[in-house]
This record gives structure tokens, sequence and C-alpha cells, in this order.
């Protein structure tokens, strides 16, 4: 049980302490859970509850949310392939039979749950959110104890609004200095990735600290937080400072006067002691980072665009070497080249990772009068974002630069409700994932920042977007 | 579930490193019921051709290797995708053991539950098990209790967590010890409700 009192305590610690229910000898422990979050592929989690004929806890705690497989180019269910409509129709019905709240494809503020939970408030500092997607540490950006779960544990938390859990180690990852212009978030995250290894967090849960994510936005934080995965780690999280209460203030589900300044002055005691020990420090240097690109099948396979492709013949450790020689074969490069020599066909801007409205603008800022080389998808995070961006006039810059601007949802990341990669294609593109066949059967898949990839499109290869900066485009009011 | 005490199979080396849940069921096979069974999606594209037909030179074609019930593979296996349905895929096929130097933290908690044993070796006992088995051997045994691996000539030991051993060798189901927390759990959201009550969504649940 959390107890104000104790010293050297880490955010995580804080937070996990406030919940845990029962706590057994051999250190499991049983964690009360405040958010959970649906999508259409809980349906094996409400097949499981069926079997025992039983109900769901907190249905007021609970909240579904169609992105994984839905359409982006129209809403209307009748005109999509019979298997897919079925996922969504599932969530519904098993939504409405338990009393959960849906945000459904008619709901105007629909979207991807990673985004749709911050911009509607029920992210909040503090609490235990998970659902069954693996980037569910998004919403760590928070300073949340958020973590995606598999289909037993989604049961498990539907009927008794609980999870057990053994706590992790505990890894503080320090960054320090201001970013240069053009570098975000994004290249933070895989050139931290790149660091410590697609399994380098594996068993921790990462603290990101310093100065340079203090003054990140709420956006960047919760890419960072977002793509604590990549790297292994279960949890990612950020501790709460004014740029959080500012940014939840007014938020539809959001705690309202009296109630949310009780929490604001909870959420700011969260923040690690200055004396907390970690079981692992990594240290970065934000001047160092430039724009990155991935060139191979994991997160890790990432380099600054200035680079060269890495030569197997030159890596000493053979396991490493074979890795990168099977890597460059399925993506087709040559070790050695120029990053920017490698040529794309497609692009995508969207997902979990790159959706929300400073990534919109920042790509509409290099697409702004230019046109694309390859065609394209841009899917922003959620209805709100997309109606914004639209205010801002940011469709019609994309638009005018000949991508296409779709609706909201998880949409090619994954490719689960038809936006696909071609096979052999090779796509820039925003999201979390370039693994084999990610994005479609056979796909290629380079991610990189949102900037970068309206670069990619504009040039029709690898690019180092700092060569078509301009201004920032202004917001149209 | 079946308690998991001790196997002795046909063992099927898979000497890749980071074999991704999305490489274990690729995404567009989970619109499927599970009873239909996942095992002819396990890692689907390494295995098939883009015309469905199998590629002799995936290990799990291996005529020799059929009816494998324990993996052998490299560092990160199951690394992600929160996807339950990666193992649903090698519990399907028959797989009830893989082996690898370290797995995705939420690919091995749903391994455990549903029975399937994710046993950690070095680096170095990983890659002479692969090569006892390239080199002919085609059975091993695991046995849980004792956390040790016979494969050939060859015996190592293993580790995993000893909350998922306990709950292995049982076959317990986190829900039914939950159930008998009920009352604790409905005190501890009492309490909590006046500790923190800014945690409750401010909006109603409209349910639609």
């Amino acid at each position: 049980m959390y107890t104000p009192n104790r010293k050297h305590v880490t955010l995580f610690d804080k937070v996990f302490d406030a919940h845990v229910i029962v706590e057994r000898e051999d250190g499991q422990c049983l964690l009360w859970i405040d958010r959970h979050f649906l999508h259409e592929g809980s349906f094996h989690a409400f097949n499981k509850l069926k079997e025992r004929s039983a109900e769901v806890a907190r249905p007021d705690l609970t909240f579904g949310i169609e992105d994984h497989y839905v359409p982006t180019r129209t809403r209307d269910l009748g005109r999509i392939d019979p298997a897919i409509r079925g996922m969504i129709e599932q969530l519904r019905g098993n939504s409405q039979r338990h009393g959960v709240r849906r945000f459904g494809l008619d709901d105007p503020a629909q979207g991807i749950v990673h985004v749709v939970g911050p911009e509607q408030g029920l992210t909040l500092p503090g609490l235990t959110i998970v659902c069954g997607d693996s980037h569910t540490a998004t919403h760590g950006a928070f300073g949340a104890i958020a973590f995606g779960i598999g289909a037993s544990e989604v049961a498990h938390v539907l009927m008794t609004q609980t999870l057990w859990q053994k706590k992790p180690k505990r890894m503080r990852i320090s960054v320090d200095g201001e970013l240069t212009p053009g570098v975000s978030a994004k290249d933070l995250a895989l050139s931290t990735i790149a660091r410590i290894g697609t399994g380098g967090a594996v068993g921790h849960a990462i603290e990101y600290a310093g100065s340079t994510i203090r003054s990140l936005s709420m956006e960047g934080r919760l890419t960072l937080c977002n793509l604590s995965i990549e790297a292994g780690g279960r949890f990612g999280m950020i501790a709460p400072d004014e740029t959080t209460i500012e940014y939840l203030r007014n938020r539809p589900f959001a705690p309202k006067g009296e109630a949310f300044e009780r929490g604001a002055q909870y959420w700011l005691a969260l923040a690690s002691d200055a004396d907390a020990v970690f079981d692992h420090e990594i240290t970065l240097n934000a001047a160092e980072i430039a724009p990155v690109v991935t060139w191979g099948i994991t997160p890790e396979d990432a380099s600054p665009i200035t680079a060269r492709v890495p030569d197997p013949a030159q890596i000493p450790d053979p396991a490493r070497a074979a890795q990168v020689r099977d890597a460059l074969d399925y993506m087709d490069i040559k070790p050695g080249q120029s990053l920017t020599d490698i040529r794309i066909d497609r692009v995508f801007i969207g997902s979990c990772t790159n959706s929300r409205i400073e990534d919109i603008r920042a790509a509409a800022a290099i697409l702004v009068g230019r046109k694309a080389k390859v065609p394209g998808l841009v899917s922003p995070g959620s209805m709100l974002v997309k109606k914004q961006a639209e205010d801002e006039g940011l469709d019609r810059i994309i638009l005018e630069a000949g991508l296409e601007w779709v609706d909201p949802g998880c949409s090619m990341c994954v490719g689960m409700n038809g936006d696909l990669v071609p096979p052999g294609e090779r796509c820039a593109s925003t999201t979390n994932r370039n693994f084999r066949g990610r994005q479609g059967p056979g796909s290629r898949t380079h991610l990189m920042s949102p900037a970068m990839v309206a670069a990619a499109a504009i040039t029709g290869h690898l690019t180092d977007m700092r060569l078509l900066m301009r201004e920032p485009v202004p917001a149209r009011d | 579930m079946q308690p998991f005490k001790s196997l002795d199979a046909v063992a099927c080396p898979l000497p890749l490193s980071n074999v991704d849940t999305d490489q274990l069921i690729p995404a567009r096979f989970m619109k499927r019921s599970r009873a239909d069974g996942y095992g002819s999606f396990l890692l689907h594209d390494l295995r098939f051709d883009e015309t469905g037909a199998e590629m002799s030179n995936s290990p799990l074609n291996d005529p020799e290797r059929q009816g494998a019930r324990i993996l052998v593979t490299r560092r990160n296996f199951g690394c992600g995708s929160s996807r339950e349905a990666a193992v649903y895929a090698l519990v399907d096929y028959g797989i009830a053991c893989v082996i690898a130097p370290s797995f995705g933290d939420i690919f091995s908690s749903n391994a455990v539950n549903n029975g399937l044993l994710p046993a950690i070796v070095s680096e170095e006992n990983c890659e002479a098990l692969l090569n006892v088995l390239r080199d002919g051997a085609l059975t091993a045994t695991v046995d849980l209790g004792a956390l040790t691996i016979w494969s050939a000539n060859l015996i190592l030991s293993f580790t995993v967590d000893p909350v998922w051993r306990t709950k292995l060798l049982n076959g317990w189901d986190d829900i039914d010890l939950t159930q008998s927390y009920t009352s604790v759990i409905a005190n501890f959201a009492k309490v909590d409700r006046e500790r923190r009550p800014w945690m409750q969504p401010s909006e109603r649940p409209d349910s639609q």
C-alpha cells in the first residue's frame, strides 16, 4: 500500500503500490485496474466470459473502441468484407450486452484507442490502465501504469477489475539537452531502441526523464511511451507535470472542479523521489539525435538518415551479422548503400504512434505546396484530430500533395482492415513495427517520423527532412 | 488448465532471433474463431509460399519433425504485439514448450495462461541444443519440476519465473484464485473511492 512518507520511491512504485489489493509471499500482487479499454479483438475474452456465464464487474471503468478493424475509406459497414464487419459487430453486441460505453464509427469521438483515451480525459496520471494491445504503454505519458495484456488477462479484468502482476524491474532513460530542429519524439524513441535493442527493456518498467522529456508536448510524450514495447518494455512512463495537468483540464471524462484540483495535487506528487533507485540507467544526449529511419525488420535496425546501410561483413558479432544479412535480404537493400538512395513505393501517416494533431501538422509543413511522387494514405488518429486538422486546412495541403485523407483507425499499421502494402512494395511509415509482412504479406516497412515520411513522399526516396524544412504552417482561425 | 509436469517429445529447431508475434500468426488470420483451431496459421508465412504450398526449407515442414511439441529458438521470441492468438497458434499446433534465451514479456505471460512453458536457457546452451538437433537428435525431455532439459547426450538447466512454475505445475487458472478474494477486492474498491475520488470517469456511461 502506498505510504506518502516512504523515501527513494520511483514513479512506477508509487502508482503500483497504490493499487495493490493483495501481495503474496512469492511477490505476486493482485492489482486494482482503473481503466480497461476494449477493441474488436476482445472477442476471445468475451467468449471466455460466456463460458463461465460471467458478467463484466465494472462496466463504468470499461470502454469499447472500434479501431483495429474499421474501414478508413467508408463508414458504411454494408460495403466492407463480411468477416471484418463481423469483428465490429461482435464488439457492438458484447458492449451492449454488458452495458459498456462504446466509441463506435458513428461517434464524433471515435478513433484509435491510444489517441481517444487521452483526448477524452479517460487517461489520467496515477491510474492503472490495461488494453489487449501492446502499445497501451502510450498512456504512460501521463504518469499512469498502462500495459498491454492478452485475451486471458482481458477476461480476468472484465470479470474482476483486477490482475495478478509481479513488480518488474525499473529502468530510467534520461535524455537531456535540446533536440535540434526537425528532430522529433519518434527519432528519440527509435534512437533509444537502436541503442538498447528490441529486448533491452524486457522485464523492466521504463521511466523517461530529463530536460528533453520535460520539454516535450503531450503528443511527443505519447509517441515516446508508445514505442516502449519495441524496446521490450511493457511499461513506459513520464512523471506528471504542469504540461500534463493543462492538457487534462476540461477533457470530457476528466474530473471537474474540486475533484480535478485534488487530483492534480496527487498527480504532481507522483514524480520519482530525487534519490529514487533504478535497476538500470540509460542516458542520451538530445543534441546528438538526428532524424532516424529503419532499414531492417525489427525497430532496433535503425540509423540516422545521414548514415549508410550497415555491412554484415563489418559486424564482429556473428549472430548480429546473420540477423542483418537476413534483414537486408528481406528488405532487398544493399550493404553500404546510402539510406537516402532507397526508393519507396508508398507512404503511410497514421497509427497510435504518430497520428495526433502535431504529427499531421509536421507532415503538412513539409507537404505544403509540393506534390508527392508516390501514393499514400494519411489517417488521423481520431475524428477529433481529423476535424481539427480540417479546421486548420491541413487536409487540403495533404490532398493537394496527392495523398489520400481518410478516416481514423489502425489502418495500414497492421492491415487488419484491408489497408495493405502490396507484396514486394516498400512503404515509408509513421507506424511502430517494421516486422516482416506486418503491413501485408511481403510488404517492406521503413519506420520514421511524420515529417520524414512526408519528405520521402515528395522525393520518392528516403530523405533527410531537414533539407525540405520551411516555416511551420500557420494555423487558420 | 492441464498441469505441466514433464514432456518427452519431438523437438523442432527454429534457429531465428526475434520471431515476433506477426510471424507467429499474421494478423489476417485473427478474425477466425478459436473453435476452428489456429494451428494451421502458426508461422504461416515462413511455412507456406504465396500459392499456399509448403516451403521445404521451413523447419516445421521437415518430415522428421512432424508432431513436434517442443520448439527451440533464439533470443526475444514472441516480441511484438499482445495477441494471445500467437500462443493459440503454438498450442493448437501441438507445441507445449518453447525453449529460448529470452521471450517477449506479454508473450510469456500469455503462454503461461495457456499452459505453454516458456523455458529460458543461456545463449550458449541454446546454441548447444540447436546443434544437437541439427546433428540429428529428434526428441528432447523437459522436466519442469527439475528445471532440466535432456536431448541426446546433452543435459541443460533452464529457468522460469517461480510464480509461473507453480502455476504451470498445478495447472492453475488465475480467475479461480482471484474469486477467493472477492470481498477483499470489494473493500479495496470502497476505500479507494474515498481516497481517489477523481479516479471515477466523470461522464456517466451511457450504455448503447
